[in-house]
């Protein structure tokens, strides 16, 4: 290891139930450099960087800052040494103001605080780094790329020379994914060392000086940026070959199974989530509803579940008026959903998977006998799910809580597709999901549409868009304001419409 | 360098709770008797007469019975309720309506015979004790007001306004200012179990903790609240209908609660009277939570809080206060607390390497 | 109504709220930090036994009150242990407190019901202020701890919304994940919160017993505590709020006193339901007008576990 190296991490083990999640890693990062820890989901980036960060304490290895050895047993203490984490998740307090949240924790010297001077302060750092922000919001009132640069913000403000950004890029629209690289690269200028957690191959091409995978709790390999290119990375990054190209597009049949009009769902703070949307899904297609989540993403899928009602338009399932039903005529009807929040709807925590198996169907008369629920009936569908879908688990008993993220979503999405729905929603199906339990759900997914169900995604990842969807619809604001074949749609075009501009319509 | 840390448990440990109520009862003793030596009294000799007042003869043992039955019937409407994460906390002013509607029935349709009156008795209780806990029922299921607060107000309110029917309106005439009410005629009391006072509501409470097992275990509402206690997204998802669990899972609670009350008037007292409870509806709470809202822990545990009752009451010739129970009581539900987390997790060696 | 009886019944209002408003202060410290105490009543018997046991035998006020002071705490820092460091859950293990301060209370001042204090504990008006008209006398001829009271309510408004300290209390109550973040130790900061609470809560039992009746009854707070918990919540966590929620009930409680003693033919037992129903009332009135705006703690409840994954 070079000693001009400012952060060394020497073989680093850390284990969690069920999962040693980092293996003897060493890892190392030269002053004032961008570095990309790259991997896919479960690698162990997050927990490494966590490590870093303070967070967790590793169970054996060192860390050395500018040479020297340093034992961190909390945030704090990293922080002591400059080292500050921004999550995928931001730590911050919704009702505080951006100054609040900035000076949170710091100014011992002075225990009376004057909420004035307080914003001044802030406003005067900002301008430094030529960051554009208004002190005295509450961060419930800005969007999420202005919430990532308050969470850098705060970093500055403590002194931190090293920031370490969990999948930064993630939650912004490809627009504020530039200004973010922007800062990066501005703040490297400045002498501050930057390690980036990704999985996003081209980020790391455009903005990274060097680049460390992990793969599967261990280092793989690390370079300098000029050494490498996206298919040596991939090689790196994952054991077999992943074909990362465009899957067999479907035929559809062109029957019309969903078609929303005019649609109109409110959200929860009594503002319209969904204020016009018109779209159509057909049998044997997919289309995939592209957007900045916070759109009306989430209310219009539960809108189409039955879960909330809309306040105008209608939903016509292969002609049906089914606007006013609830969520088991829907059912009934052949709607089913896989909703984002895996194990706090779709699934319920702290039960087995046998009872989580029926959520949806437990009082049709499938699973009673005499009037009571038949465990045995029960139990070899649970049995069945699990054989089909290919679920890792020790038995039907297991609490579900315990089952890996690829796991709950292939069981939620057997369990989904096994009652042969007419339409099938889906939503962020392989958010956080590693390359081989991504695959497994493109497989399903495309089976379906095989099958001829019609089948509606929100997805976040273009590339998911790419590789998944016939057709691509743009949401933005609550209204659908593209809507074209996956044939005609490129990075820039999908961008653009994510961030509101305008486009002619077609189907 | 070897340390123990504390990983969470796949299922919840049987054997670990069981352990964990058991060292919780001790410890709590031990509390207890820390207290008692250091008033002066030894804690060894008031265990021993705690225990032989309440095991110590048939009698003995029937009186811990009774007083168990209203701790089963109030623990299980307690359970109920707290499956779904409801914090019932009203029990005791569930049990003192339907200890006044039940009373109110035999008082005034006291002519009735025993066929008619009892099932009449047993009707007007359970619905008071649901009125009662209606109210705080609605409150949360429509405006998510917090129903611990809104259940214990309503305990004071009931207990006053017991106090107000016994001191005034309802006063026999011939008890020498005692708030008391006149003695229900013979159609109002519940049948005995030979020379003791042990009651049919024993019978009730046992009928009611297997229709609990067999409902919680098998049947689709059964499955129903165990989703919406988990995650009232996840039962939203599976089309359950939260609002009407939570008011029908608060209205069966307080029912219960108020059979409790039923079955204390109808079957020892045969009247309605001041302090017709003491403190059942609270005890109740300790007795669900060291049951594990299961119903045949909660039947059993009962009969080991009956018997510390019991037991107190008989101490308090030597010149030991009631609180002792109290105080027993407290301090074995927060060992059990603090206990609980070894039933969550379990306790693993792991060895940290210093390089 | 007679003015000076109405003045009379502003100054008995600023006396029967004062136990309440120590405790409700205290709780509402503890529920920013993120932690719901339901023990108060149980704190407040406790404080209250031990207060005039102390006072009893010693002679002196102030060494009960200390008294309190320490019982409450050491409640305060049971419930804190249990909550924090094990984990458990909040609302049973209040109520573990609240039955066990009842039965402690009750065992230790067995000997002491009914018992006399020879020596009350003394008034201190104000010089000069205690003359003005009107204001003189409802607020400034109490005792001391009156005057603590609202001390404690504008010192706690200062604390929270004023200093760095408050801010790291309301950050562990609204978001403790940001809080352990930037370095802040969640833990300590609510384990110090919890304590404090039951400390006032301690004090305010002590006042019953020692200024307020002054005697030990076995549960004499009748649920005081209780009504302490309703008053943070529709206080909506603003201790400016809690003062003028305490003095409504301390209001409602010498009008029903005064009412009894003036003869009006009003059930005394319908009287005394008065505060209960009323904090129903108003917690229902102020919980749906208010919800949208300043809500709870987002925190309130929750046990904060760092490697929970």
């Amino acid at each position: 290891m070079n000693s001009e190296q400012i952060i060394e991490m020497n073989n680093i083990s850390k284990y969690f139930p069920g999962v040693m999640a980092n293996q003897d890693i060493s890892f190392g990062v030269g002053r004032g450099e961008i570095h990309a820890l790259l991997g896919e989901n479960g690698a162990g980036k997050s927990t490494l960087m966590s490590i870093l960060a303070g967070l967790y304490r590793p169970d054996t290895g060192i860390i050395k800052i500018d040479g020297q050895p340093v034992k961190f047993n909390s945030p704090r203490d990293a922080l002591g040494c400059g080292i500050g984490m921004i999550y995928q998740h931001f730590r911050l307090v919704d009702n505080f103001t951006v100054a609040q949240n900035i000076i949170l924790g710091t100014a011992s010297e002075h225990i009376h605080l004057n909420p004035a001077r307080a914003e001044k302060t802030v406003a005067e750092m900002a301008g430094r780094y030529g960051f554009d922000i208004n002190p005295s919001l509450r961060v419930n009132q800005l969007s999420i790329g202005e919430r990532q640069r308050v969470e850098i913000l705060k970093m500055l403000y403590r002194g931190c020379n090293i920031l370490i950004m969990d999948e930064p890029t993630t939650v912004l629209t490809p627009q504020e994914v530039k200004d973010l690289f922007g800062v990066l690269r501005r703040m490297a200028e400045q002498g501050k060392t930057i390690i980036v957690i990704t999985h996003k191959l081209n980020e790391v091409m455009e903005i990274a000086d060097r680049v460390t995978v992990l793969r599967k709790g261990q280092v793989v390999g690390g370079d300098s940026i000029k050494n490498v290119d996206e298919n040596i990375l991939t090689r790196m990054m994952v054991e077999h070959e992943v074909v990362y190209q465009r899957l067999e597009r479907g035929g559809s049949t062109g029957q019309t199974v969903l078609k929303l009009s005019h649609l109109q769902v409110p959200g929860d703070q009594g503002y319209m989530a969904v204020r016009d949307v018109n779209l159509t899904v057909n049998a044997g297609e997919i289309v995939g509803i592209a957007g900045v989540a916070g759109n009306g993403q989430r209310e219009l899928v539960e809108a189409i579940a039955g879960l909330r009602n809309p306040s105008g338009g209608t939903i016509l399932l292969e002609g049906e008026d089914i606007t006013r039903l609830n969520v088991r005529q829907r059912l009934k009807h052949g709607i089913n959903m896989v909703p984002e929040d895996r194990i706090g709807m779709g699934l319920v925590p702290n039960l087995n998977i046998m009872d989580n198996s029926i959520l949806r169907s437990y009082y049709t008369g499938e699973f009673i006998s005499r009037g009571l629920l038949d465990y045995k009936k029960i139990g070899r569908y649970a049995e069945g799910l699990i054989k089909d879908f290919n679920i890792f688990a020790p038995n039907i008993n297991h609490p579900v809580n315990f089952l890996s993220g690829g796991n709950l979503q292939k069981l939620l999405l057997g369990r989904e597709i096994s009652q042969k729905p007419r339409l099938l929603v889906a939503s962020y199906p392989v958010r956080g999901l590693d390359i081989a339990a991504s695959e497994a759900v493109y497989k399903l997914l495309l089976e379906e549409r095989d099958k001829g169900t019609a089948i509606l995604l929100v997805l976040e990842d273009l590339d998911d868009i790419f590789r998944l969807a016939d057709r691509v619809a743009v949401m933005y604001d609550g209204r659908i304001n593209g809507v074209m074949p996956v044939e005609e749609a490129d990075t820039d075009k999908i961008g653009a419409l994510m961030l509101g501009a305008q486009e002619m319509r077609g189907h | 360098m070897l340390k123990i840390r504390l990983v969470k448990r796949e299922n919840e440990s049987l054997a670990a709770g069981i352990v964990v109520a058991a060292v919780s009862v001790l410890l709590a003793f031990v509390v207890g008797g820390i207290f008692l030596t250091l008033s002066g009294f030894s804690a060894l000799d008031t265990y021993i007469q705690m225990f032989e007042g309440a095991f110590g003869s048939s009698y003995a043992l029937s009186e811990t019975l009774v007083k168990a039955i209203p701790l089963m019937l109030a623990g299980l409407g307690v359970s109920l309720a707290f499956r779904m994460k409801l914090w019932n906390i009203g029990a005791e002013g569930q049990l003192y309506m339907g200890a006044f509607a039940a009373s109110g029935v035999a008082l005034f349709l006291g002519q009735l015979s025993a066929p008619v009156l009892i099932p009449l008795m047993l009707a007007a209780g359970f619905a008071a004790g649901a009125v009662w806990a209606l109210i705080p029922a609605a409150l949360r299921a429509y405006w998510q007001i917090n129903e611990t607060i809104t259940t214990l107000m309503l305990n004071y309110v009931a207990i006053i306004w017991v106090d107000y029917l016994v001191y005034g309106p309802w006063k026999d005439p011939n008890s020498l200012g005692f708030p008391l009410t006149p003695r229900f005629a013979s159609g109002a009391y519940l049948p005995v179990l030979g020379e003791t006072r042990v009651h049919a509501g024993l019978i009730l409470a046992i009928i009611i903790a297997l229709i609990f097992y067999v409902v919680l275990k098998y049947s689709r509402w059964g499955y129903e609240l165990r989703v919406a206690g988990e995650s009232q997204e996840a039962a939203r998802y599976a089309g359950i209908n939260v609002i009407k669990n939570i008011i029908l899972v608060m209205l069966i609670s307080g029912g219960i609660a108020g059979l409790a009350g039923m079955i204390e008037v109808s079957g020892i007292t045969h009247r309605l009277q001041h302090g017709i409870s003491p403190g059942y509806g609270y005890t109740a709470i300790i007795v669900a939570w060291l049951g594990r809202l299961h119903p045949v822990g909660i039947v059993l545990v009962a009969v080991l809080f009956g018997a510390l009752l019991v037991g107190g009451f008989g101490v308090q010739t030597a010149g030991i206060p009631f609180s002792i129970v109290l105080m027993l009581q407290g301090a074995v539900l927060f060992f059990l607390l603090a206990g609980e987390i070894f039933m969550q997790r379990r306790p693993v060696l792991v060895r940290k390497e210093d390089k | 109504m007679d003015l000076s009886i109405f003045i009379a019944l502003l100054a008995a209002t600023v006396v029967a709220g004062t136990p309440i408003l120590f405790a409700a202060i205290g709780e509402l410290l503890t529920e920013r930090s993120g932690i719901l105490n339901l023990g108060v009543e149980g704190m407040m018997l406790v404080g209250a036994v031990l207060g005039f046991i102390f006072t009893i035998n010693t002679g002196n006020h102030w060494y009960g009150f200390a008294a309190a002071l320490v019982g409450g705490g050491m409640m305060g820092a049971i419930h804190a242990f249990i909550t924090i460091t094990l984990r458990g859950n909040q609302v049973v293990s209040g109520l573990a407190l609240t039955i066990f301060g009842s039965g402690v209370s009750g065992f230790m001042g067995k000997a002491y019901q009914g018992v006399p204090i020879v020596d009350p504990f003394k008034h201190a008006p104000v010089p000069l202020l205690k003359d003005i008209p009107v204001l003189g006398p409802v607020l400034f001829r109490h005792d001391v701890l009156v005057y603590l009271s609202i001390v404690l309510v504008i010192l706690m408004w200062y604390v929270l919304y004023r200093t760095s300290w408050g801010l790291s209390i309301r950050s562990a109550g609204e978001n403790p994940a940001a809080a352990d973040a930037v370095g802040i130790n969640v833990a300590r900061v609510r384990y110090i919160c919890t304590i404090m609470g039951g400390v006032l809560a301690g004090l305010g039992g002590a006042y019953l017993s020692l200024a307020y009746a002054p005697s030990w009854q076995e549960d004499m707070t009748a649920g005081r505590g209780w009504i302490a918990v309703a008053l943070v919540i529709f206080a909506l966590w603003n201790p400016l709020r809690g003062l003028v929620g305490a003095y409504l009930f301390g209001g409602v409680e010498a009008m029903t006193f005064r009412m009894q003693a003036a003869g009006i033919k009003i059930s005394p037992f319908f009287l005394s339901m008065l505060p209960y129903i009323l904090t129903i009332l108003v917690l229902t009135i102020v919980t749906i007008r208010l919800r949208q705006e300043a809500g709870a703690p987002a925190a309130l409840g929750v046990p904060y576990d760092r490697e929970e994954r």
